[in-house]
């Protein structure tokens, strides 16, 4: 998140009088159709709930309470630590975690790879890298689910060159999910680390050989250190929307690997729905990751000085 | 020279990483042609599934559901493209103004906050203020998160223009509107065509907001469809998926050229 840049003098500032009108549309539409629903998003989650899905407007703090503290079935036993929705939180951060990693452990050398090439092909591998980012999430999800599934391409061809005996039971679990998340959000690791190698000196690794330092000594003490503002901002733009995502944890996975995402699109469904607890929710969710992205900015701001 | 740059095992990782990237669609994309009835044989290459997109029992929901993904992303990356080159305008070319780092942090909001969020905030809101969710609410939001995507790239050509340019047109009695018209907008093209391109596929490819604020009985695409695999996968579904992969790729394309065309700037 870089920041907006240095303005450069007097023949950059032709439309210093403008400023205002020109910025008045993005103030009005980002103002109102985001800045007050987050608001009011805020205010709802200290509401009481409606039985017909809605909101009555009696301040309370039984969204949170629910989401932290249970007093048995009925109410009447003493307050305890209510588990199920900290272990939906952890799930997610598991998953999340894990498909960063795997996301990593591809996209670095795959990144590293692309910036090596001659300048020439750099771009059409760049392209490939990316076209798959710009098809529907939706449909890339599903195509996934069909391949993995259990009568599906995948087992049938594992199956027939005789690797496997019975089909592997892929879909519904964890690893189907953290393999639909890393599917939705490889590019964005690729590219931020891609951006960072293609600065990368390469005299410096050609320093370090000449001092007898092996290839993978030198990627580990020289190179990692040197781009890791790019592995960095790779990490977040992948566990972020992770963190918060639905589709692949909802069509990849089954009750057991149940995420963020579909806790928070449950309490919206119809008459059964809490939207004060669903907007607790993701008040939850949203001030994590403003503290993932704060930590980065500070981080960014101090590399800076 | 070349030794340093050379990782043994890197080349196999890129192409595992494409196989992977490119595996489920690739498979989709065959067996959408697939003339059986069942996903899981193969009964010899058709276009039956294709006609029967078109054609077939609901093709009606489907084609309407397209109709709404279409204008909906036509109206909103048009929109979102106006609002973002006003603001890459003052942003880039306003100098230095009381609330720029504001201004910024707003623009990239949409992009801060997680998709589920903004899809609850939103739900929340048109509700408080009584609008009906239906077409103008799924229009509203996608206008809104589409900002930042059109702005990206028209900012980041704006800034590689010099102000010469400008100045040369205004020195010889341009008036700043005509500098603008004639001038910087053409410069500025490829930057906002781009931007358009890409909020059009973002508005195109949205499920989770839209599926938030649509109201009943109001599709787009992507929740259509993601209505009918709930009901499992069917042929005609890699069919509609193939045609929009399709479109994705037709439109990334456009956008890359459009870019690497008006990569020199004169």
């Amino acid at each position: 998140m870089a920041g907006p840049g240095p303005s450069r003098g007097p023949a950059d500032a032709a439309y210093a009088g403008l400023v205002r009108p020109l910025l008045l549309p993005t103030w009005v539409v980002i103002g109102i159709l985001m800045v007050v629903p987050v608001a009011l998003m805020a205010v709802y989650s200290f509401l009481t709930k409606e039985f017909r899905g809605g909101v009555e407007w009696d301040f309370t703090l039984a969204a949170y309470d629910q989401f932290f503290v249970t007093r048995g079935l009925f109410g009447d036993e003493p307050a305890q630590i209510e588990w199920t929705y900290i272990t939906i939180f952890a799930r997610s951060i598991w998953q999340a975690a894990l498909a960063t990693g795997l996301c990593l452990l591809i996209g670095f050398p795959t990144a590293w790879f692309i910036a090596t090439r001659p300048a020439r092909t750099r771009g059409v591998w760049l392209f490939l890298i990316t076209i798959p980012y710009w098809v529907n999430l939706l449909i890339r999800t599903v195509s996934l689910k069909f391949l993995i599934r259990e009568t599906g391409p995948l087992n049938e061809s594992l199956m027939a060159i005789g690797l496997i005996d019975s089909p592997l039971p892929l879909v519904n679990t964890n690893l189907a999910v953290q393999l639909g998340l890393f599917y939705s959000y490889l590019p964005f690791m690729v590219l931020p680390i891609y951006a960072a190698v293609e600065r990368y000196n390469f005299a410096l690794s050609e320093a370090a050989a000449d001092l007898y330092a092996s290839r993978w000594a030198t990627l580990r003490e020289i190179v990692l250190p040197v781009v890791r503002p790019g592995i960095v901002a790779g990490m977040i733009l992948v566990f972020v929307p992770s963190l918060g995502a639905f589709l692949a944890p909802d069509l990849l996975g089954g009750a057991k690997t149940f995420m963020i995402g579909s806790l928070i699109d449950e309490q919206f469904k119809g008459s059964q729905g809490n939207w004060p607890f669903g907007a607790a929710v993701s008040m939850i969710l949203m001030s994590m990751v403003m503290v993932v992205l704060l930590a980065y900015a500070r981080a960014q701001g101090r590399a800076g000085r | 020279m070349k030794g340093v740059r050379h990782y043994p095992g890197f080349l196999a990782m890129t192409l595992a990483c494409l196989l992977v990237l490119y595996a489920p669609l690739a498979v989709v994309a065959v067996y959408s042609f697939n003339g059986s009835t069942s996903i899981t044989q193969w009964g010899g290459f058709s276009l039956r599934w294709y006609g029967d997109v078109f054609t077939g029992p609901e093709a009606g929901r489907f084609g309407q559901a397209a109709w709404n993904s279409l204008t909906i992303a036509l109206i909103a990356s048009t929109t979102a493209a106006a609002i973002a080159t006003a603001a890459a305008l003052a942003m880039i070319r306003g100098g230095a103004f009381h609330g720029r780092q504001a201004s910024f942090a707003l623009i990239n909001l949409p992009l801060m906050v997680p998709e589920i969020v903004i899809a609850v905030s939103t739900l929340i809101f048109f509700s408080t203020v009584g609008l009906t969710t239906g077409y103008l609410t799924i229009l509203l939001a996608h206008i809104t998160f589409c900002i930042p995507f059109a702005y990206l790239p028209i900012a980041a050509r704006l800034e590689g223009i010099e102000g010469t340019y400008e100045q040369a047109a205004r020195d010889l009695y341009a008036t700043r509107a005509q500098a603008f018209r004639l001038i910087l907008l053409p410069l500025m093209m490829p930057g906002v065509v781009s931007g358009w391109l890409l909020a059009f596929i973002i508005s195109l490819d949205d499920f989770i907001i839209t599926n938030f604020v649509k109201g009943a009985g109001m599709e787009t695409l992507p929740t259509a469809i993601f209505g009918s695999v709930k009901q499992g996968i069917k042929p005609n579904i890699m069919a509609i998926s193939t045609l929009m992969l399709g479109v994705s790729v037709l439109f990334v394309t456009a956008a890359y050229l459009v870019n690497r065309k008006g990569q020199k700037i004169p």
